[in-house]
């Protein structure tokens, strides 16, 4: 995995959005982390969550890699036993969201020129000192570097962000 | 060959489960032994341990199933798999929590590699205390999840039945594999509704077995069309039960068939049609026929780095089709033209209907002027035992007829190389792992799968040594098994590359000085020990021990120990750029 110095991977042209779908159990998770740490595949954020039936989860994981190791990503998830479902959503329209929560220092002089960066980037001041804000912010990925990137001269303490959730999208011209 | 018993009960069989209606309740163990012998399980390779107590309390009273009591759990493991190739069903083992399930991992990882049929129940701590570094507690299924197909820890007694039905459906199907049941004391001390119910559906493991129709006649149209075609038969070929199939199809169209180590005895080495093993101790005909080759058919093989030389070098002007039931090993190594998903056998007999006869005149003229002027060498003795002819002469005595297993090295390659293989089921060898120690405790599981056919183990004086602890179990249940040792006195392959690449450095190889007198070892444990160091004593003590019935016999071979197996590619080197050896 590439990172910089903020988290943020610096790895674009050959991401690969996954979606899978398994069944609710950590074993599951466990080997998907495997395949990748076993094979030398990349993950540059992955998330989990239950799906609308409670015995299923949906794995959103974002790699990189040419043609052949995304090809080869895909039907190794599909090997698990308890991986139900792999669909590369890059080759699909989809819609993307990751959180971030940001704690920034806000002198008296700077802290209403950053709450009007955030109100730009409709994100919320959820936690107020007199020389800290803490900042969440949702959206995809480059959103939330763009914001990082805006709020980096005024010094981020500390940064919090989920990797990415995705689904595929219904029709063309929906948010 | 004495089958394992447990002592005659004097007491009555408390196990009255074992006929019970579906109604019964049953506490895990009577479950775990119940859903056995559904799944057709006859045979146990196991070690007891305070964890499965309750089990081997059950197990007492049980004679339908077999149990044998291993002496080391590796070996358990390895017996299993050698089971299961040797039978083409599961091979089953029970092991204790902890020590026992950590001492399987080399016999699950060997099992894995080469695609084996394994179901492992370990003991597990009960579990209100998995977590608590409890006396011999393991986190068996985590230590495990890379080197199985699939693993379960099971959390509820009455999901149990469900686990193990699900286990050899798992192992069994698709692209097998090992499969590891953790089972926590509680679970198996306590009751649940045991159903008998047969059916196992999981609704995210469906293998494709049919290969797409348009691939399959695009496949055929290739083979019909080729000037140079040749096919390449793997392991899968013998997991997958295709032998009879691949058979057919190579004498009509008349194709020439290589084998990988793990395909041997999938095409019979007696046919015309057959070119030998490939690869890094492969005939020089079988790679020069995989280079020149203009079209490529892969069955069951996964293109290993031991078969393919330096990748860019691998057979360049082909056009290469890939059956295999895993679809991740399609295009992992080697990009191919005609991937096909599906199980080797319905695959090949569909493309054997739909493919007519190419015309190979030329081919097989320049095949059989490669195997006419380049074929393996067996060199004359002069003093000590060669090698190559102690395989030769195995062989002979044998008739091809025996189950050949063996460990890793020298021997391995030799006996691959010039014993003659016309069955399926017949080379047992850890191909993937290379595992040492894996030879004779395999060649015991697989006495115990096929009690009627002659067993050989092919070992070396080193990998012998990594489970010769087995003769205890060989000789307490009369496994006649035939070890065969090819003692050179060092770890002949790690020798050859010393002396090949290391300029003749022999750093820790030699193992002269610490060996054992193989015969009186033997003899020891109540085994039959011979010792031969030349061509007449070894026909002597060959034709002795093939007709010993009721014990393991040890054969001490003093052979050739500067002798180095040729041909040989060198790593990183192609396929055509091998080394013949010396002249």
């Amino acid at each position: 995995m590439t990172v910089s110095k903020n988290g943020i991977s610096s790895q674009t042209s050959d991401r690969h959005t996954l979606s899978v779908l398994v069944s609710y159990n950590l074993n599951a998770l466990s080997r998907i982390i495997g395949i990748f740490s076993g094979k030398g595949f990349h993950i540059d954020s992955i998330s989990f969550g239950s799906e609308k039936e409670s015995d299923l989860a949906r794995i959103t994981i974002t790699t990189h890699g040419d043609e052949q190791i995304i090809e080869q990503i895909t039907k190794q998830l599909h090997k698990i036993i308890d991986v139900v479902t792999v669909t590369d959503l890059t080759y699909e329209r989809f819609v993307e969201r990751e959180l971030a929560l940001i704690k920034v220092t806000a002198t008296r002089s700077s802290r209403s020129e950053i709450m009007q960066i955030a109100q730009v980037f409709r994100a919320k001041v959820i936690d107020i000192s007199p020389g800290k804000l803490s900042i969440e912010v949702t959206g995809n990925r480059d959103k939330i570097n763009a914001f990082i990137g805006m709020l980096d001269p005024f010094g981020i303490d500390e940064i919090s962000r989920t990797g990415s959730v995705a689904l595929k999208r219904e029709f063309e011209g929906s948010v | 060959m004495a089958q394992p018993k447990t002592e005659p009960a004097e007491h009555k069989n408390k196990n009255q489960a074992t006929n019970t209606p579906d109604t019964a309740v049953l506490n895990g163990a009577e479950i775990l032994i119940n859903t056995l012998k559904d799944v057709n399980v006859d045979t146990i390779f196991g070690y007891p341990g305070g964890a499965v107590l309750p089990i081997y309390d059950s197990l007492f009273d049980e004679h339908d199933i077999n149990h044998v009591l291993i002496r080391h759990e590796q070996a358990g493991a390895h017996a299993a798999d050698g089971y299961a190739r040797a039978t083409g069903k599961a091979g089953v083992v029970l092991v204790t929590s902890g020590p026992g399930g950590t001492n399987t991992v080399t016999g699950i990882a060997t099992a894995a590699m080469d695609s084996i049929p394994m179901v492992v129940f370990t003991g597990q701590v009960p579990t209100d205390m998995i977590g608590n570094d409890a006396f011999q507690e393991a986190d068996i299924v985590g230590i495990t999840r890379p080197i199985t197909k699939h693993n379960y820890l099971v959390k509820d007694v009455s999901n149990l039945e469900q686990v193990i039905r699900e286990a050899f459906h798992v192992a069994t199907s698709g692209r097998p594999g090992p499969v590891l049941v953790d089972l926590p004391k509680d679970m198996i001390k306590s009751e649940a509704h045991y159903s008998g119910l047969k059916k196992v559906s999981i609704p995210s493991y469906k293998p494709t077995r049919e290969g797409h129709s348009t691939q399959v006649s695009k496949a055929a149209q290739m083979l019909s069309n080729a000037k140079k075609p040749l096919i390449y038969a793997g392991g899968g070929v013998i997991l997958g039960e295709a032998w009879e199939e691949l058979t057919a199809m190579a004498e009509r169209l008349n194709i020439p068939v290589t084998t990988t180590l793990m395909g041997l005895g999938g095409f019979p080495e007696s046919k015309p049609q057959s070119l030998g093993m490939l690869g890094m101790h492969g005939t020089y005909y079988a790679n020069m026929a995989t280079t020149e080759c203009d079209v490529l058919l892969a069955a069951g093989a996964r293109f290993d780095d031991r078969v393919t030389g330096r990748l860019d070098g691998f057979s360049p002007h082909s056009k290469k089709i890939h059956i295999d039931i895993d679809p991740s090993n399609i295009g992992k190594n080697v990009p191919v033209e005609v991937p096909i998903v599906g199980d080797v056998k319905n695959v090949l007999s569909a493309i054997d209907q739909q493919a007519s006869k190419p015309d190979t005149t030329d081919w097989w003229n320049t095949i059989e002027d490669w195997k006419k002027n380049h074929p393996l060498k067996v060199p004359k003795s002069e003093g000590l035992i060669k090698p190559q002819r102690m395989i030769e002469r195995i062989s002979e005595v044998t008739n091809g007829e025996a189950i050949v297993v063996t460990d890793v090295g020298q021997h391995q390659m030799w006996a691959a190389q010039h014993y003659t293989f016309n069955h399926p089921r017949s080379f047992l060898s850890s191909g993937g792992l290379g595992t040492m120690g894996y030879g004779f405790p395999a060649a015991m599981g697989a006495a115990f799968g096929c009690p009627d056919r002659p067993i050989v183990c092919i070992t070396g004086d080193g990998g012998f040594q990594m489970t010769a602890y087995e003769l205890a179990t060989a000789v307490e249940y009369e496994v006649p098994v035939k070890i065969a040792i090819m003692n050179n006195e060092c770890l002949g392959m790690v020798r050859q590359w010393q002396e090949l690449f290391y300029n003749k450095r022999y750093s820790h190889s030699i193992l002269k000085k610490g060996n054992p007198d193989f015969v009186k070892l033997a003899e020891s444990y109540g085994a039959v020990g011979y010792r031969a160091s030349n061509d007449e004593e070894m026909d002597d003590i060959l034709e002795k021990a093939m007709k010993i019935n009721d014990r393991p016999v040890v054969m001490d071979f003093r052979v050739e120990a500067r002798e180095n197996c040729y041909p040989m590619v060198p790593s990183g080197a192609a396929l055509n750029e091998m080394v013949e050896g010396p002249e």
